[in-house]
Formats: C-alpha cells, structure tokens, sequence
C-alpha cells in the first residue's frame, strides 16, 4: 500500500477539534472556520531488506567515488564519524540505522584488512553522548569493541591538540576541524537525515568543526538570510558550510559520505493516534488518547517527561546513499522531500503550532524556555520552501507550557543566558555584539563541555540565532498556555486559551486573520507557492 | 471568575468520547470514503425499498405527524393538475419538516421524490446513511460548498422522473427566523429545466426546533405556492424569487391572501429573514410573543428545600 500524501484541510464546521502538542502531553484544540490545518504525508513504505539496501549502497556509489571495498586497504587509518545524538527524534527503535550502517562499514574494514580504525560522535558543539546513548546509537557489539581500546572518541571542539587548521576559503572563513578525522586515510561519514537541514557537507564542516569555524555560519547575519535552513539553495548557513566542505576536499581529506533517510513512523502502537488523521481515530485511538493526555496532565512534570522520553520511535530506513558527498545530497533531499513536503497556496496571517516534548538539543533532559524559542522559531516556522507560512508581520502561536525550568548537567551556559542575558535585551544583534564572547571562552564552560555533558558555552546563543529569521520576519508571538513570566523574558505573550491568542494576534495582524495549522506529528514541509 | 462548566452528556458526545466526523471540506479525491456525498443511494430506489418506504409512509409516519404536528394543508389546488417531477423549495426549522411534507406531498409525487439532505449531517455515518436513504429516500447534498457529484446525482434522478424535496436555506433555523437562501435550488432547476413549488412551513419549530431536548406537540400549517418556472432566468434572481414566494405565502396564512399579493409587487424586501435580524432589541420583544416553556424539571422538585412554592 503505498503513502497517502500530506495535504490542507480548510476548517468547516464538520472539523472535529485538531490534536496539538503542548510540551510533555498534547489536547485537542478546535479552530475557527476557514482556517487551514497542515497534515503530513503518512510514513513511506520502508526499504523491504536493509541490510542489502545498505551493502548495495556501498558498493555502488553515488557520484565521483570508488565503492567503499576499492577505498579500504591494509595499513590506513579508518576514521568513522556518526551524527550525535541530536538525530533521530525521538531516537529510534534498535537497531539504530547508525549501527546498522557502522556494522557494514566494520565488516568490510575488517574484510579487507584494516586495522586502524577509529569512532567519532561528530558533537560539534553539543554535549557529549552517555553511555547508554552510544550504546544505543551504535548497538553493544560496536561499543564493547571500541571504547575500551580507546577508539570511540567523541568530537571535542575545544581540544588545541585534536584540531587542525586548514587555511581559510575564499571568503575569510577559517576552517578548522578534528585532526583524527582530517588526516585519516578515508573519513567516512553516517549521517541521518531527518530534515532537509542535515546532511552534505555540514555533516564535516559543522559537525567536526572547532568553535573559531563553526562561529563564521552560526551567526545572526548569516541566519538571518537563511531563508529557510531547510532550503539549502537559500541558506546562507549552507553556502557557507558548501565553502567549507569544498575547501576541506581542496586540502586532501577524502570523505565518503553515507547518508540515510528515514520514514516518519514516529510513534510506536500506544502512541500511534498522534499520527494519524482525527477523523480516522479507531476506539481504542480515542481511548488511548484519553487515557494517555488526562495522566500526563495530571503527573508532575518529571514523570511526565520521564515517559515521553522514553519513546522509542519506530523509525524505518528508507533510503541509503553513499559516495562523494554533493552527489549523495542531491539524492538524499530529493528522498527527504518526498516525504515531508506538501504544496501550500499562500501566505496566512497566523500561523499556530503545538511544540512536542522533545528537540534536538534537550534528548533526554528538559525543554527550557530557550529550546522552546529555538524549537518554534528556529525548526517549526523554517519548515518551508519558497516562502514561510506566515505573512511578514504575521503572528506565530506556539502551544507549550514554556516554564523555566532547565538542566544544570546539560544546559548550564543557558541558565545564565536567561537570567543575564534576556533580562537585558532580547535583539540578536545586540546579544551576539555583547555577550557572545565572555560566553564562548569561559573556562568552566568550556570545561564542563570538554569533561561533563554540557553544551558548549555558546550554544544558547546559537539557539537565540536560529531563530533571527522568524524574528525578523514575524509581528508577534504569542505562547498558548506558556508560563507568563517566562514568555515575557523571551519578549512575547502568554495567552491561556487558543480564542484569546487569536484575539490577541488580531490586534497585530488585523480583524478577520487567515490561520494556518502545522499539524504534528509527523514532520511536514510546506512548499508555499 | 468561575468558568461553567459543559455538560456532561455534551462532552460525552463530542470527540474524541464519540468518533470524529470526516470534514466536509477534505480533498475527497484522495479518500474512497464510502459515506457522504460518496454513499450509493441506488438502493433506496428499487421498487421494494420503495414500496415498503410507501407503506411505512402512510401507515406509520402519516398518522404519527398528524398525531404530532395536526397539519393544515393550503394551497395543494396550485400543486394538483401538475404533472412530471417538481423540486418543492421550503422553508427549514425542524427535523419534523421531511416527514411532514413527505407525507402532505400530493401522492402523485409522494412515492416518487427524493429528500435533499446534508451530507455531513446525515451521511456522516454508515448506519444514519442507510437509515435516512431507506426511510426517507433522502439522497446526499453537500451544502458546504460546490459539489459536482451532488448536483449531478439530482439532477439526474430529476431527469429520471423523480420530485425533489429541498431546503434552500441549508439548514434548521436556530431561533424560529427564517433564514436567506442559498442558490443551490435555482441551480438545480435551470439546470434541469424544472419548476420549483415554494412550500411555507410554520409550526415544525415550537414542536421540535433545533435545540428543543423533547417534542412538544402542536399544529402546523403547510401552504404550498404555484410553481416558479425558471425558464429564461437566471440563478441569483430565481433563488430570491423563491425566496419572496416563500415569504408571500407566510402572509397570505398570517394577513390574508390580498395583502401577500400586494406585498409581493410593493415590498422589496420579501424574505423571510427579518431586516432587524441580529438586534438584541429586536430580538427582546420577540422573546416577549414567544410561548413560554417550562423548563423546570417534573422531578425532584424543590430538591434540598422544604418550602413549597
């Protein structure tokens, strides 16, 4: 049976009210006549064998590359980086598609002699993975035989001996990156692509990367006219990371790049409700649904929390390219696409969204107000191609309890982003002239990034960025049942009802406003024409 | 400031304690959704539906709306010589209306018509779908917006030779006014040649009106008007031409037949829907006129009180 796409349902009386996330749970919420909802195409069909799929992909490459057997030879160093733990969201059943292809990777290194290999968390700036999270990612098997021997490293942005400098592209960007990883024999790299954002060559340029390289993209002037990070023909982020990721091939590190696609089954059987159409809720899809949104209501939020997290979504692959990185890309957005996209007419002057539990960066921790920022604005309204859904001086509404609430392990530079930093002003501009800095290079940030699990110093500010556009862009926004001082420090408007945020947002958009919905789960795109 | 809380019998008949309608605004190309505007009414159709439809109708339903409604009858004189299928265009306040007219049809096109009805409402579920096509030979129109399946299906079965019972304005009335009316009829008519019998129905509202919780039996009065030929019109005149036509029988039975006829050529705005609708002043003193209903539970009374009043 194949895949019924996404489409855009116009709200009529007959509409029954739409499931919304709303952080740890989700209600049901109903919308005015007129407005438009956003439904997601159902999950592809997966790849039948991917086993094969992922061997095939090997040894056919795609682009200008030798398969991975006629790369592999006695006596080189291997260097296997894999994307952090930031992807899949939520992490997927086991077995992880990073291990699936590692293990094929291994297999064929070990076939044809290679000794020397090494495994790196390409970390970038994010925390370091725990163990129990490597282990899941990259199966026991592959874990048990490389951490012990000290060849399951994690990407350390900030350790001067594992870096290396290799020059500047031609527009001034330094580039630096892991040296392991630079001067190996073959890199290769595996990578999940769940959003059209991943992949290419940020995978090296960004996720090996060392602070001094990584600031020349990540930052206010080059968000802002990346529009959207998800079209990379019109993301400055991407133009930049496609220098780097030139350069890098300039100076001789040979990549083989090996990208996956995933489907978006994203909730397992008791949760499968969350995907499907409301209209088409079985009985025990509404049961569930009572059942499950009324106790985790009703539970404290750590244990609410603790459930969701403990998702594991039953993610399928379905698609596996390997080879030189440009060609590769090209064939894995075109997969990417063709499953999240949906063609929309127009503009609206609202555009609502309910924010899940989870983003890449609070994985088994707390979404604080920052995350719920960057989740908003950064991922949900950059979810476009051609235009954003939302007019310019439009109005975004996000459902989330948005409280204060934050990780002192994982997030400790944030807490100090909020108290310090947006007490004082919440302009990106301003914050990254003033505070960037001091943030970056502080020691014990530094320190807990490089020893502990925390995000680097820096990376409240990343999020503060990523969400520039939509600031640039928007009028307003408003956070339906967010807590009312936290939406204030963030420099919008809490609402308690969904009549009162439209209320509200006409007061900046005008009386009779068009809404539309970005109904989630699944991940949708929007092509807006 | 304390927030009233909905009933309880409310909530458990929404969703998600009930299974969601299928919107009417969904792309229906992507979706063989067997109900709605999509649900075969063919069936209904065949002669021994019909004859047992028939039988039902003037053994079962006939007496029980009279018991219920006691229905006056005017006008059947402009109906009585006609011949071949005719769409009948009334006014809408209660479930009580199909049956009632469906009954008080002359019987020439009594066993021979289809009733319009809402796809969303009364199509929405598999058994309501059997239910309404089979008792009332009602047929699926959606009324949210064009549909060419829906328009196609009446006016086919009007070439066919069947009548058709509709009502323009889309819908029961929520507060006894008259509502304006949708061009759907004038549509349906041009479309098919056909003329159109204005029909006005007063009474259905007190005995069962949209949010009535039980029936309160009462009397009716149907009076049907000549019939509106819609040769060389077109749409948008024809729908307010039924319109006034509808208007001018409600008062020729509430003033007298001379009156209607002047207010036909003299009163531009013949309507149903009063002018003032929407008025809270206006709706005031209406509110005074309209019968009063006691709401007040039979038992038990004076609950937690000793005092009798």
């Amino acid at each position: 049976m194949t895949s019924r796409p996404g489409f855009v349902l116009e709200v009529d009386r007959s509409t029954p009210p739409i499931l919304m996330w709303h952080g740890n749970s989700y209600r049901l919420e109903r919308f005015p006549k007129g407005a438009r909802i956003l439904y997601p195409p159902e999950p592809q069909e997966p790849i039948k064998d991917p086993k094969s799929a992922i061997a095939q992909a090997l040894e056919s490459p795609t682009g200008d590359s030798k398969p991975l057997s006629a790369l592999l030879h006695k006596g080189m160093r291997l260097v296997i980086a894999f994307d952090d733990v930031s992807l899949p969201l939520p992490q997927m059943q086991a077995p992880d598609v990073r291990q699936m292809v590692i293990e094929a990777v291994l297999e064929k290194a070990a076939e044809h002699g290679v000794d020397d290999v090494y495994l790196i968390a390409a970390l970038a700036l994010h925390r370091r993975m725990t163990e129990g999270e490597l282990r899941h990612a990259l199966g026991a098997r592959v874990y048990d035989a490389f951490h012990p021997r000290k060849r399951l490293l994690q990407h350390d942005a900030e350790d001067p001996s594992n870096l290396v400098d290799l020059g500047t592209t031609e527009h001034g960007e330094v580039v630096e990156i892991n040296k392991l990883a630079a001067e190996a024999d073959l890199l290769v790299y595996v990578n999940i692509n769940l959003v059209s954002m991943d992949g290419g060559h940020k995978s090296v340029a960004t996720g090996l990367a060392s602070y001094r390289s990584i600031r020349h993209h990540h930052n206010v002037k080059t968000m802002v006219h990346s529009k959207s990070f998800m079209d990379m023909h019109n993301s400055e982020l991407h133009t930049s990371n496609w220098r780097m990721g030139r350069h890098i091939a300039s100076q001789g590190v040979k990549i083989f790049q090996i990208e996956t696609t995933l489907n978006t089954d994203t909730f397992p059987k008791p949760f499968e409700f969350l995907s499907k159409r409301e209209w088409e809720w079985n009985l025990k899809d509404r049961t569930a649904f009572i059942a499950s949104s009324t106790s985790l209501q009703a539970s404290p939020d750590w244990i609410s929390r603790d459930i969701m997290h403990k998702i594991r979504s039953p993610y399928k692959l379905t698609g596996i390219n390997a080879g030189e990185v440009e060609a590769v890309h090209a064939k894995t957005l075109d997969k990417v696409f063709s499953q999240q996209l949906v063609n929309v007419e127009g503009q609206s002057d609202i555009l609502t969204m309910g924010l899940p539990f989870v983003g890449p960066y609070n994985v088994n921790s707390i979404m604080n107000p920052i995350l719920v920022y960057c989740l908003a604005l950064g991922y949900f309204f950059n979810m476009y191609i051609g235009k954003p859904l939302v007019r310019p001086g439009g109005v975004v509404i996000i459902s989330h309890p948005n409280k204060a609430e934050f990780d002192p392990a994982f997030h400790p530079s944030y807490i100090d982003f909020y108290e310090q930093v947006l007490t004082e002003t919440t302009d990106p501009k301003e914050i990254e002239k003033r505070f960037e800095e001091s943030f970056a290079n502080d020691p014990w940030y530094i320190h807990l990034y490089r020893k502990g699990n925390a995000y680097h110093g820096v990376h409240p500010f990343y999020m503060w960025y990523w969400g520039a556009h939509a600031l640039d862009h928007l009028g307003g926004v408003i956070i339906l049942g967010g807590d009312p001082k936290a939406t204030r420090r963030l420099g919008f408007q809490p609402a308690s009802t969904m009549m009162d945020a439209i209320e509200m947002a006409k007061s900046v958009v005008g009386p009779d406003p068009s809404i539309t919905h970005l109904h989630s789960p699944p991940l949708v795109m929007a092509k807006v024409i | 400031m304390s927030k009233e809380l909905p009933k309880i019998t409310k909530v458990l008949s929404e969703f998600p304690f009930r299974r969601a309608k299928v919107p009417g605004t969904l792309p229906v190309e992507r979706y063989k959704d067997p109900l709605g505007t999509s649900f075969d009414t063919e069936w209904a159709r065949k002669y021994p539906i019909r004859l047992l439809r028939a039988l039902l109708l003037d053994n079962l339903l006939r007496p029980a709306t009279k018991l219920i409604a006691s229905p006056e009858v005017y006008g059947l004189d402009r109906v009585n010589d006609l011949k071949g299928p005719l769409i009948f265009a009334s006014n809408h306040a209660s479930h009580l209306d199909t049956p009632l007219l469906l009954c008080n049809l002359p019987e020439r096109f009594r066993h021979r018509c289809v009733v319009a009805a809402g796809a969303d409402y009364f199509f929405d579920r598999r058994w309501k779908s059997y239910l309404w096509s089979g008792l009332l030979g009602a047929i699926p129109i959606e009324r949210n917006r064009v549909n060419r399946r829906s328009a196609e299906l009446s006016t086919e079965l009007i070439r066919k030779g069947w009548s058709l019972l509709i009502f323009p304005e889309g819908g029961r009335t929520q507060d006894g006014l008259g509502q304006s009316f949708k061009g759907g009829v004038a549509q349906l008519a041009l479309k098919s040649g056909t003329p159109v019998v204005p029909i006005y129905l007063e009474g259905t509202f007190e005995i069962l009106g949209k949010n009535s919780e039980r029936i309160r039996p009462g009397k009716t009065r149907i009076v049907f008007g000549s019939p509106i030929d819609p040769t060389d019109k077109d749409a948008r005149n024809l729908t307010k031409e039924i319109e006034a036509a509808v208007a001018v029988l409600s008062r020729e039975v509430h003033d007298n037949y001379w009156d209607a006829q002047l207010a036909r050529y003299q009163d531009e705005h013949l309507s149903l829907t009063p002018k003032d609708r929407g008025s809270w002043i206006a709706e005031w003193n209406r509110s005074a006129q309209a019968p009063k209903r006691h709401t007040s539970p039979k038992w038990p009374r004076y609950f937690g009180s000793s005092k009798k009043t």
